[in-house]
Order: structure tokens, then sequence, then C-alpha cells
């Protein structure tokens, strides 16, 4: 399975990486490798095997709705490149956010 | 609700709703940091919901079984196995990269909840297409003012557990949306699920929507609907808001299907956001691919299993629905259907209230009398919740057997309730510093024989059939002595001329 360099352009966008040409070049090519090896597992039959959801064969593992000590501020921010001792500072974002 | 196309409005409104509710828990739901409401930014926050390398998430017992609750409670169909996935964005709010939501096999699906419009008939039977448990995102504040300044993160509201609910398109007008929506917040605050707070966001409300427009052809109706390409409208903070952001965007669709005749298909899905000071919706700028969310099953968490034996317990533990209840509440009280109505509208602990007092006076109608006409004017004026109302059932009951055994009349009874809520002290002391004595049979009919003494004319009438003739001695009763109870005065009078 080959991919296309716009394959590989819209990943990148999703990804937020800023690929050159140059990059695009050498990734639509490694990146088809990688596929290709993957995709050898379609040549498998799985139609009568169920669909994966997890590898674990566990269940049913939950916590009591009980509070935990939560971090300080301070302790919450260290390590972030910006704040302003109680906020987390990015760079502007205008528009929608929330769970969607 | 006239739902056809008519001359006035030759469309048909169809709406869909996602909300997105808050579940009632203590703490998060991968975590174990607090969900109060108002804390300093960034004080409930922990490496998991941080999304901090190396940290795992739990999923809160709590917060399924409250998820599970609403779902039964929406009528849906509970899976007996489901799991989580990845939603993957990327924005500063979602410290993780990607949201723990659930994609292909959510924990419900297929349910209903019915909106009866205020007369009592079916409004509109509203179908849903699933609930599922997912968690929500930080909060970001922007300074719009200064433009270019930081955005501040706050991740206290990261990883608190929502449920979404999805309708079907199924609702036809902005009115009927709005009872909708009220009918769903009243189910799940009865429930427990949620407290539905929309200004603390715990309650949030998408609606998409698009007109059906029946095409002329040249000899009349091609029967074909023309459909408007659907909108998704965001950022409506209160229900009224809702129906005004609908009532809007119909307007604005059907002038623009005039314009341009876009119909769906042609158009992708639009994002608008509601204004609610301009009172207009305003096209979102498109997030570049953001539909793409590329979900993948989570592999930190293990899936859930539910069997029929938890489902019959986690409806044994609900409770009564509203609209059960108010079925319940009309016949055990022998009250009308609006009263019930009124009643469970008001919430949980107003019904507990009632029949607390119902139970004390022994008499349905007579309660609720009193709670619509005394209780809940009184409550709506004040403001505050019936836990803190202070005139407590007990107070109510004893008012009203006071007035059952002829001591004073009702709109005595009023003076007397509003006395005791002004002042917090017992009937019993405000009955006696009002001067408010039952008044004797022996002191009644010396006033009834005085009085007619005074009025021989009102004597003739009534003597002549026109017992109506008695209410004048009424007032000057009254004047005489305010604590007279005017029924068993009049009918004391009526007895002494008929014996005369």
């Amino acid at each position: 399975m080959a991919l296309s360099r716009q394959d590989v352009a819209k990943v990148g966008l999703l990804a937020r990486l800023a690929l050159s040409s140059d990059d695009l070049d050498r990734m639509t090519g490694e990146l088809s490798k990688i596929v290709g090896l993957v995709s050898q597992l379609e040549e498998i039959d799985t139609s009568a095997v169920a669909p994966l959801a997890h590898p674990l064969d566990t269940q049913n593992v939950f916590r009591d709705d009980v509070p935990a000590p939560s971090l300080t501020t301070a302790e919450a921010l260290q390590s972030s490149p910006r704040h302003d001792g109680s906020c987390f500072l990015v760079p502007a974002v205008l528009g929608d956010s929330g769970a969607a | 609700m006239t739902t056809q196309p008519t001359a006035a409005e030759p469309f048909t409104t169809i709406i869909g709703l996602e909300v997105h509710v808050q579940l009632q828990t203590k703490t998060k739901l991968f975590c174990g940091c607090s969900t109060t409401f108002g804390a300093a930014p960034n004080t409930q926050v922990c490496p998991t919901c941080l999304g901090l390398p190396g940290s795992l998430p739990v999923m809160n017992r709590h917060a399924f079984d409250l998820a599970v609750r609403a779902a039964l409670a929406l009528d849906c169909t509970i899976a007996p196995f489901t799991k989580w996935d990845r939603k993957n964005y990327f924005y500063p709010d979602l410290p993780k990269g990607y949201q723990i939501s659930q994609y292909d096999l959510p924990f419900s699906s297929d349910g209903r909840l019915e909106v009866i419009d205020p007369k009592g008939a079916l409004w509109r039977d509203v179908r849903i297409i699933r609930v599922h448990l997912e968690e929500d995102a930080g909060k970001s504040m922007h300074d719009e003012a200064a433009g270019t300044a930081d955005t501040r993160i706050d991740l206290n509201r990261a990883g608190t557990p929502l449920c979404e609910i999805v309708t079907q398109p199924d609702l036809r007008s902005p009115q009927e949306s709005r009872a909708w929506l009220n009918e769903l917040k009243l189910l799940l605050a009865y429930l427990g699920v949620s407290d539905c707070n929309m200004q603390e966001g715990s309650l949030r409300v998408d609606a998409n929507v698009n007109l059906h427009i029946p095409l002329a052809g040249e000899g009349g109706a091609d029967g074909r609907l023309a459909k408007t390409p659907i909108v998704e409208i965001k950022n409506m903070n209160s229900f009224r808001s809702v129906e005004r952001a609908l009532v809007y965007e119909a307007a604005r669709q059907w002038e623009e299907w005039q314009a341009t005749k876009a119909e769906m298909g042609n158009t992708p899905k639009q994002t608008r956001g509601w204004d609610d000071a301009a009172g207009v919706t305003r096209a979102q700028r498109h997030k570049e691919e953001s539909s793409d969310y590329r979900y993948f099953p989570e592999p930190d968490l293990v899936p859930v299993t539910v069997s029929e034996a938890d489902i019959a317990k986690a409806r044994a533990a609900m409770g009564d629905p509203p609209t059960v209840l108010r079925k319940a509440l009309a016949e055990k009280w022998r009250i009308p259907a609006y009263d019930a109505d009124v009643l469970v509208n008001q919430g949980r602990d107003l019904v507990d209230y009632f029949e607390d007092l119902a139970t004390r006076v022994g008499e349905g109608k007579v309660a609720s009398n009193w709670m619509q006409q005394d209780v809940l004017r009184t409550l709506n004026e004040r403001g505050g919740t019936i836990g803190e109302f202070p005139v407590r059932p007990e107070a109510v009951a004893d008012i009203i057997g006071r007035v059952t055994k002829g001591d004073f009349d009702t709109s005595r009874g009023r003076e007397i309730f509003a006395e005791v809520l002004a002042s917090g002290r017992p009937v019993a002391d405000v009955v006696a510093s009002m001067g408010i004595a039952a008044v004797s049979d022996d002191d009644l009919v010396s006033l009834c024989k005085e009085l007619l003494a005074a009025n021989p004319k009102i004597v003739a009438d009534v003597q002549g059939g026109k017992e109506q003739a008695a209410a004048g001695l009424i007032g000057q009763a009254r004047k005489k002595n305010p604590n007279v109870n005017p029924g068993k005065f009049r009918q004391m009078c009526l007895d002494l001329i008929r014996g005369m």
C-alpha cells in the first residue's frame, strides 16, 4: 500500500508538524514502507475473529469516588515553560474549545 | 404545536440536540481530584488529569453508575460490553492531546424522552441515539480585548465526568426544544445524576438545525423537500438562549435559502456560535481537519461489562422519574394533574415538603392549594430553596388545622402564615399575639342578635328569600370582631332569622 504525498501532508497537519517539501518526500517513502510492512497482516483471514477491545483479558477495574490529594499549584505548573503562578500560559487561541 | 409548513412559515424546522451533563461525583472520572466548582485555578489537578507521562487513568465507579442511571431513565438499552476510545485533537486545554471518550461501543443507545405540553398533551417523543461517558477538557481564558495577549489555561475541570446525550433530529420547534431540555434537566436532577447548573457549566447544549422546505412544482407541489445545510449552534448558555438561537437560526436559514437555494450535500456542515448580547449566530472559524479525530481504543482502560443483575440493581436504586411521580402524586393525593405538574416541576425536595404537609393535613387538595398559593408564591418572591424555607410543613399544617376547626377563615390563616414567615415565631405565639382567639359560640350568637336587631331590612330580605343579603352582615361582624369565621357566622344568622 503506497501513501500519497497528500496523505503524509495531512498526517503532518493533524500532528501539528511543519513539514518542508523535502521532509514530505522523504517521509512519504519511509511511511509507505512501514505501512506496507504492517499491511502484510491483511493477508490473514480475520472474518471469524471478534475485534479486540483490549489485549488484557481483564474487565471492570474501578476506583471508589473518594477524593485524593491533588498537587499544589506550584507543583502543577513547575514543568510549564510559561505560567503566571496560577495558570498555564499559551499563545493566544481563539474559537471553540471544550469537549466536543 | 403547529409543525406543518404554513404560509407565514413555509418550512419545518428540524432540530437535534447534543447535551453534555456533568455527573454529580466528588472526584474526577479517572483520578481522585475534586470536582468542586469555583476553586482557584489549577488547585484540583494531579499527574493523571494533567496528562503527565507515566500516569494511568482508573475509572470512577460512581461516575459509571450515575451514567447508567441516566441512560436507564432515558429508556436506553445498556450494552453488556463497553470500552473507551481516544479522540485525538490538539488544543491547549486538552493536555494529553486526546480526550478519553466512547466511539463505536458506547455503554448505552436507543432511548427516548418525551415532552408534554403545559396542557398535558404529548408534544414530542424524542428518540435518543446514544448516551456515552467521557471526560471534560480544561478551561481556556482569553482576554479578547487585548487581542494578542496570552491564553490562560486552568485544568481543574480537565477529567471531570460527563454524559453526552445525543438525540435524533426529532424536535420541530425552538419552543419544544426548550421544553424538552427542561424535562431532561428535571429528570437528571431528580435522579441525582447531575445538578444541571448551566452557570457552572454542568449542562451544555449544542443544537443541530436545518429546514425542510416543500417545493412547489409547475402544476402544484412536486413532493420534493429541499433541505437546507445543517448548522451546529454552540455557545448557548441558558435554555432561553437555546430557544432564541434556534428562532434566529431558522429565520436566517430561510432567508439564506431564498437567496442561494443552497441545499444540504452541496455545502459542508457549518458551526455557528450564538452571540447572546447581539442575538445572532455567527459563523465560527472552521478548524482545519478537526473532524479527523483518529479514534482508537484506549489501551490504558480495560472494558466494562454490565450484567442483567447490575441493570436490575441500578433500576431499583433509581427512584421515580418525574413522569411517573406526576401520575402517582395526582392519584395518591387526589389532586388535579395541573397541581401535580407544578409540584413535581419544582424538584424532589418540594415534593417531599408537599407530601409531609399533605400527610399531616390528611387532605391532598387543601395541602396543594396552600403549596401553590402560599408556599410557592412566597418561595418564588424570597428566592432560595424549599429546604431553607423557614415555615416548615408542621407549621402550615397547624394553620390549616385551625382554619378547618373554624378558629378563623382562610384569609386570616394567610395573614398568620405571612407573620410566621416574617417573625419566625411558632404559630400558637403568632395567633395569640395577633389577638386571634377562637370566637366562642356564645359570643357569636350575641353578635348575631345584635346585628340582626340593627339591620331589619336585611332580615326582611332574607325572610323574603334573598339569602345572599346576609353577606351584608358579615362585613359588619368582621369590623366588630376580626376573628369571626364568616362561614359559621353566616350560617348562624340564617338559622336565627328562620327561627324568628
